[in-house]
């Protein structure tokens, strides 16, 4: 028996090795392929094909995420953790193992770190709440970037104006990056609290977390990081990051909207009081006291989003059929490459050059207001955002007050990133 | 006319390129501020009100061009209106930029303004036509 292990063992080792191989000479991605994987992708605006180039807005989901949510309301759906019939259970088993799908995808150390919560605001409203909120005194600081989105800036407002706790700005540099010796010597013993954003919304960077991390840390300081921008274009591992909290929506994961997810470190869940008050967050109830159940259920109050984070397992599922690397190594080629199309359009301005960007491009065009270039570019089928895109104080650093971008998924392509050039092009000859 | 070339009228673009009294107006007697928190846009009219009418206007914005058309139209017919006939000149341009009138051929009072008619067929950029209108005509009628 154990030489045929060690034959079976071997056999797997080489299949493993050819498979690397076969992957290292696999420069791109089947994308006509990953594109039928997507239903809406095939919608026509107009008569001309979809272009959707809104993904940092919000990505569009997989068949395999809207068949898991219709098979889940048609086959298991109950409330959960209440009943003990048979949908009761096959509804709270398949909420649990949505779960553990997202501990396994953040490498968390266990899954009971993994809290469902609206998405990505109602996760950092949390912690704000919950930890901020009840931990932090008068003049004790909470750092925060010029680059955050309202949803990473508002929450920690609405706490510092009850707990008399100082917000302070980390700046960015002329490239879009954070100015890493100033974030030092914001650094002290009043910090108690760094919030940023793992990528960007706007510019794109993706923040140097782990060094971050660390240095926030000989401070005793706790670091939050705002993975929304961040996990539907890289893995991300908690752990080696070794953040206290991390916080995403679903809904930018290529599942549905109103199912995202706190992480947070076991000991400090345990240590924070409840978010919100109701049902199944409880242990026992009188009109005298209330006690509350351990994280994560003292955290999920009410009914959740049941079916949201079916979806969302099921959409972690998806990807974890595709080689992320190569989807990274797509993408990144896909953004050098819109970028030096658009780089060559006359009065063209792209915010945010850092070294490491998430595949997304905020611009201006000389003459042309970002809300007349959504409206041109959708007449011919692209759809891009325009406006503020919640980070208004990073738009007011750069004297804005609106931008266009571009946002790319790996089932975008080249032959899109090209459309968009041309359109710009053709909006630019309409204004004259 | 497609939508887009009706939306984007001559008159429009030449207004967006060529604003009409644009800066702050020398001895304004008030002046009102609008603001879209749904895309950032701004804008800010200045206006002298003589015992009569409306003496001059003028506005300072950063917005698109159907905003900053519709704003630089307004300070070419809104001189020498009363305030009554201001307010019923918005009252007029609002009804027909929605659904109120959504078919009707603007009326020969509106003059321009009956570029924005392609407006209509943008329910989201409606906002955007009557944004300096709001900031000057919520103000004036305090």
């Amino acid at each position: 028996m154990p030489v045929v292990f060690l034959a079976r063992g071997n056999f797997l080792f080489e299949t493993r090795l050819i498979l690397i191989k076969l992957r290292s000479m696999i420069t791109t991605i089947d994308v006509a392929s990953i594109r039928r994987d997507f239903p809406i992708l095939r919608t026509r605006v107009g008569g001309r094909p979809l272009v959707y180039l809104d993904n940092a807005a919000t990505t569009q989901k997989p068949a395999a995420v809207l068949s898991a949510l219709e098979k889940h309301y048609k086959e298991s759906n109950a409330n959960i953790n209440r009943g003990v019939h048979y949908l009761a259970e096959r509804a709270t088993d398949a909420y649990e193992l949505a779960r553990k799908t997202v501990a396994r995808f953040l490498n968390v150390a266990r899954s009971e770190e993994v809290i469902f919560v609206r998405g990505t605001t109602e996760g950092i409203n949390l912690v704000a709440q919950s930890y901020a909120l009840p931990f932090l005194k008068k003049g004790d600081e909470i750092l925060l970037t010029t680059m955050e989105h309202h949803a990473n800036i508002v929450p920690w407002q609405l706490v510092s104006e009850r707990n008399g706790a100082k917000l302070r700005i980390i700046p960015i540099t002329e490239s879009g990056e954070l100015d890493m010796e100033v974030f030092e010597s914001l650094l002290g013993e009043r910090t108690k609290i760094v919030s940023l954003a793992h990528a960007s919304n706007t510019l794109g960077t993706v923040n140097p977390v782990k060094e971050l991390v660390d240095k926030a840390h000989a401070y005793g300081a706790i670091v939050l990081l705002d993975g929304a921008q961040a996990v539907g274009h890289f893995p991300v591992d908690v752990q080696d990051l070794d953040c206290d909290f991390y916080v995403f929506s679903g809904h930018k994961l290529f599942s549905t909207t109103g199912a995202g997810v706190v992480y947070g470190k076991y000991e400090l869940l345990q240590s924070m009081p409840p978010f919100q008050g109701g049902g199944d967050m409880i242990g026992k109830v009188t009109f005298e006291k209330t006690t509350y159940k351990e994280p994560p259920a003292r955290f999920e109050a009410g009914t959740p989003n049941i079916g949201g984070a079916v979806a969302l397992g099921a959409a972690i599922d998806y990807l974890s059929g595709l080689d992320r690397v190569v989807l990274m190594e797509y993408e990144h080629d896909l953004l050098q490459y819109a970028t030096s199309l658009l780089s060559d359009i006359e009065g063209l301005r792209i915010y945010g050059r850092a070294s490491d960007k998430v595949s997304l491009i905020s611009f201006t065009l000389d003459g042309i207001h970002p809300h007349d270039i959504a409206t041109l570019l959708d007449a011919d089928g692209i759809a891009i955002r325009a406006g503020h895109h919640c980070t208004q104080p990073l738009h007011r650093h750069y004297g804005l007050s609106a931008t266009t971008r571009a946002s790319f998924a790996f089932y975008n392509t080249r032959e899109e990133a090209e459309q968009l050039a041309a359109s710009l092009e053709k909006s630019k000859r309409l204004f004259g | 006319m497609s939508d887009l070339t009706e939306l984007y009228q001559e008159i429009i673009l030449d207004h967006n390129k060529y604003p009409r009294n644009y800066g702050c107006l020398d001895n304004y007697t008030d002046k009102g501020e609008g603001h879209n928190p749904l895309c950032g846009d701004e804008v800010t009219v200045y206006w002298k009100l003589g015992p009569e009418d409306i003496k001059a206007l003028s506005f300072q914005a950063r917005g698109c061009a159907i905003s900053q058309a519709s704003a630089s139209m307004m300070t070419q017919i809104l001189k020498g209106k009363s305030v009554e006939e201001a307010q019923e000149l918005f009252q007029l341009l609002r009804r027909h930029l929605t659904q109120e009138c959504e078919d009707e051929e603007f009326p020969e009072e509106l003059g321009e303004l009956a570029a924005l008619a392609g407006v209509r067929k943008y329910p989201a950029r409606i906002k955007c036509a009557t944004l300096a209108w709001h900031a000057m005509c919520d103000k004036i009628s305090d």
